[in-house]
């Protein structure tokens, strides 16, 4: 029985078990009328045979098919004639892949012969008893939970508690799924920096002023020095991402302020909505619109007035990147502002503020934590883009403040040292996990920074 | 049917609230009074509103209301919910412009000045006429900007230390200085209801008021707290000129001199406390003041 199949006969009996238990309750007490008696409602009943009929099946099906694999492939190799067993672990793996390809009708490496045909069918015929063997034992868990289930089925018989219990399970596991998955990235990102830093000193990563990820392939190639100094990336990823916030910030809250404060009930409904379009452009579109329209607008004014800008520039990225960017801000500190309680605005009134005075010093301080907020993950938002950055902003480490030049950020480097092939013992591959690694603790610290500011100044209403 | 008629007789248009209110018995009633609404007038008005109409939207909230508001007098402006005395209370200091759809007829003037003139601004109009609100409403702010706030952004004082001169007499002068100065650099959110509700009233007289609108401030208090507040009110009486909404007929009676009883929209009666109490000369006042309804 395939497993798909398997899965849609035990979801169906989940539903027959969730019947019969919640009839069963009812039918215990005498009916509708007696479920008063009954310590939970009937669903509950329900619920608690379905997940004894679920649950532990579940569990069985998610670990055999998580070992199958593994078992049949050892079982296969015992019976294997003893030449090949004796092979290197390499080229044991090669054989073992040879037969599963050959058992699944793929296209195998090198001739077959005899003794791969035999594997290969041993092979199958070992899948298909594990197979059958699975569906019996979910099968017959399944029937025995409902069995059980349903003989539990009492008028003292806590079955809301249990089922909330169950619930208050998955609820953790989902949470913790989170944790997990950020835990997961770290290390995979980490042990990867860890090979690039033991090729490269972690000094000369961090502070060296150099980048140049060109490794020689042959002693004597000329100008593959490989410097790895990730501070112009460093450098340009902060200018840009500076650019963007001065714009985003500046506007986006500005705008926050007109649509909570000013604007009127109309107004709000059509900005607002039309704000929020810019969240929904593929930042590839943002991207075009950079590096055609902007970027050479920027040039052609520049060179009017006698400036020297190159045709991608950090301010083209940037400026792009803070309208990108402006929803962000707007949005969630038009929520926040408006959250503040009107008793806030009538106090101030009262006493005879003006509209404006009431918004900076009363209305803004309260909204503070919220605004900060925005401005965080508008700020993550800005560290981590790329797309717009590829196309306007160009690939050369400059080290350079002038934001008419072209400069390059860390996610850039990441994109081009990790497109196309690579060689995974070469630290100019590595060198992506270090610049990751990198960004993830600085973005981390960022918040964790931001976080502090925010507690340390904010005005707690209620 | 009846009742529109009756209405429409009064020379008002509130078939809109009627429809909405018209299950109360007391409709016919009031007709029977039109006219004995009492002394509106005072000798030395600080506040006189005449032919005031306030609607929000479709609903006619307060009919023709004509009451005056004399110097270093409590008036208190009792009347079941919704009758409109908070409304009423709103428009003195033009509070309602920061409803949309709340629209305000008639004349309403301060010393003599129309409020509600176009050229008038409304800024100073609201120093004048300070509010306290049903709820403490401090800001999140420390206790020393909170008083500071009104000074401050009037640019009441040139230095910090009148700055401190006068967040020390207003709270002072509501009765909380004694429980706050160890603490002004707390926040004023930290306080217990009654300390919060004064600290708004030290707010509203750190800007030397004239006149102060209290809507029910003490709804939200204690019986302690809430005599405190009381003898509070009674001493500002010296310095300010105070109107006060309140449900409680106990403190109508206790702080104010003269006693408006709104119903419907409309004001019903209006005269020295004293005489409302014992003496209502109206049926639907006398039956909300012995406790029939409301």
């Amino acid at each position: 029985m395939p497993n798909t199949v398997l899965i849609l006969v035990l979801l169906g009996l989940m539903a027959v078990a969730y019947q019969l238990a919640r009839k069963r309750s009812l039918g215990v007490v005498g009916g509708g009328a007696g479920v008063r008696k009954l310590h939970s409602l009937p669903s509950y009943y329900g619920f608690y045979a379905a997940i004894w009929c679920g649950l532990p099946a579940l569990i069985v099906f998610g670990l055999w098919n998580a070992f199958q694999s593994t078992i049949i492939t050892d079982l296969m190799v015992a019976d294997l004639p003893a030449e090949v067993r004796s092979l290197g672990q390499a080229e044991l793996g090669l054989v073992v892949n040879d037969i599963r390809n050959l058992a699944e009708g793929n296209i195998t490496s090198g001739e077959v012969s005899p003794e791969m045909r035999a594997a290969a069918d041993h092979y199958l015929s070992l899948e298909q008893t594990s197979a059958a063997a699975l569906a019996v034992v979910v099968l017959s868990l399944a029937v025995l939970g409902t069995g059980l289930a349903w003989r539990l089925v009492s008028p003292k018989f806590r079955a809301r508690n249990q089922v909330e219990f169950v619930v208050k399970g998955l609820l953790i596991i989902s949470s913790t799924i989170a944790i997990f998955t950020t835990i997961g990235i770290v290390l995979s990102v980490l042990f990867e920096a860890i090979r690039f830093f033991e090729m490269i000193p972690f000094t000369e990563f961090v502070f060296g002023l150099d980048w140049s990820p060109q490794m020689a392939i042959r002693e004597d190639q000329v100008g593959s020095s490989g410097a790895f100094g990730a501070i112009p990336l460093f450098a340009g990823t902060l200018l840009i991402s500076f650019i963007a916030m001065v714009v985003a910030v500046q506007i986006g809250l500005m705008s926050a302020i007109f649509l909570s404060e000013y604007a009127g009930k109309k107004m709000r409904a059509f900005a607002k909505p039309v704000l929020e379009v810019l969240a929904g452009i593929p930042t590839v579109v943002y991207g075009f619109f950079a590096a055609l329209t902007v970027a050479p607008f920027i040039r052609d004014n520049g060179s009017l007035i006698g400036l020297d800008v190159s045709s991608e520039s950090a301010l083209a990225a940037g400026l792009v990147m803070g309208i990108m960017i402006i929803p962000f801000i707007s949005s969630l500190s038009d929520d926040v502002i408006n959250a503040v309680p009107q008793a806030m605005r009538d106090a101030s009134y009262g006493v005879g503020a003006t509209q404006s005075e009431t918004i900076r010093q009363v209305i803004i301080p309260a909204a503070l934590p919220g605004i900060v907020g925005g401005v965080l993950l508008a700020v993550s938002r800005a560290i981590g883009e790329t797309m717009i950055v590829v196309m306007a902003a160009g690939l050369s480490a400059n080290m350079t403040a002038n934001p008419l030049q072209s400069v390059t950020t860390v996610t850039v480097q990441i994109v081009t040292l990790l497109v196309g092939d690579q060689e995974f013992d070469s630290p100019k591959t590595l060198a992506a996990f270090a610049l990751g690694l990198m960004l993830f603790v600085v973005t981390l610290a960022l918040n964790v920074i931001a976080l502090h500011v925010v507690r340390k100044y904010r005005e707690q209403y209620e | 049917m009846d009742t529109a008629t009756a209405v429409d007789e009064m020379g008002g248009d509130m078939s809109q609230t009627v429809a909405t209110e018209g299950a109360f018995d007391h409709e016919k009633a009031s007709q029977a009074f039109v006219g004995k609404v009492g002394e509106i007038a005072v000798d030395n008005p600080r506040m006189t509103a005449r032919k005031v109409n306030v609607y929000y939207g479709e609903k006619h909230a307060i009919q023709d209301v004509n009451l005056d508001i004399g110097k270093n007098e409590v008036i208190s402006m009792i009347g079941p919910s919704g009758c409109g005395k908070s409304t009423f209370l709103r428009c003195l200091n033009r509070m309602n412009d920061t409803i949309d759809i709340c629209r305000v007829a008639g004349e309403i003037k301060l010393d003599g000045q129309d409020v509600y003139d176009k050229k008038l601004d409304v800024v100073p109009l609201r120093a004048q006429v300070g509010m306290v609100f049903q709820k403490p409403n401090p800001f999140p702010k420390s206790i020393y900007d909170n008083i500071a706030y009104g000074p401050k952004i009037h640019g009441l004082v040139s230095n910090k230390a009148d700055l401190d001169e006068v967040v020390e007499s207003s709270l002072r002068r509501a009765g909380l200085w004694s429980e706050v100065k160890d603490y002004l650099d707390q926040p004023g959110t930290g306080l217990s209801g009654g300390q919060q509700q004064r600290l708004c009233i030290a707010r509203t007289i750190a800007v030397s008021p004239e006149v102060i609108l209290m809507d029910e401030p003490c709804s939200a208090l204690d019986p302690i707290a809430t005599a405190k507040i009381e003898e509070l009110i009674d001493e500002l009486r010296e310095n300010y000129t105070i109107a006060i909404v309140t449900h409680s007929m106990q403190q109508a009676a206790r702080v104010s001199q003269r006693t408006a009883y709104f119903h419907l929209g409309k004001l019903i009666e209006v005269g020295n406390t004293d005489d409302i109490f014992t003496n209502p000369s109206h049926k639907l006042t006398e039956d909300y003041i012995t406790g029939r309804f409301g």
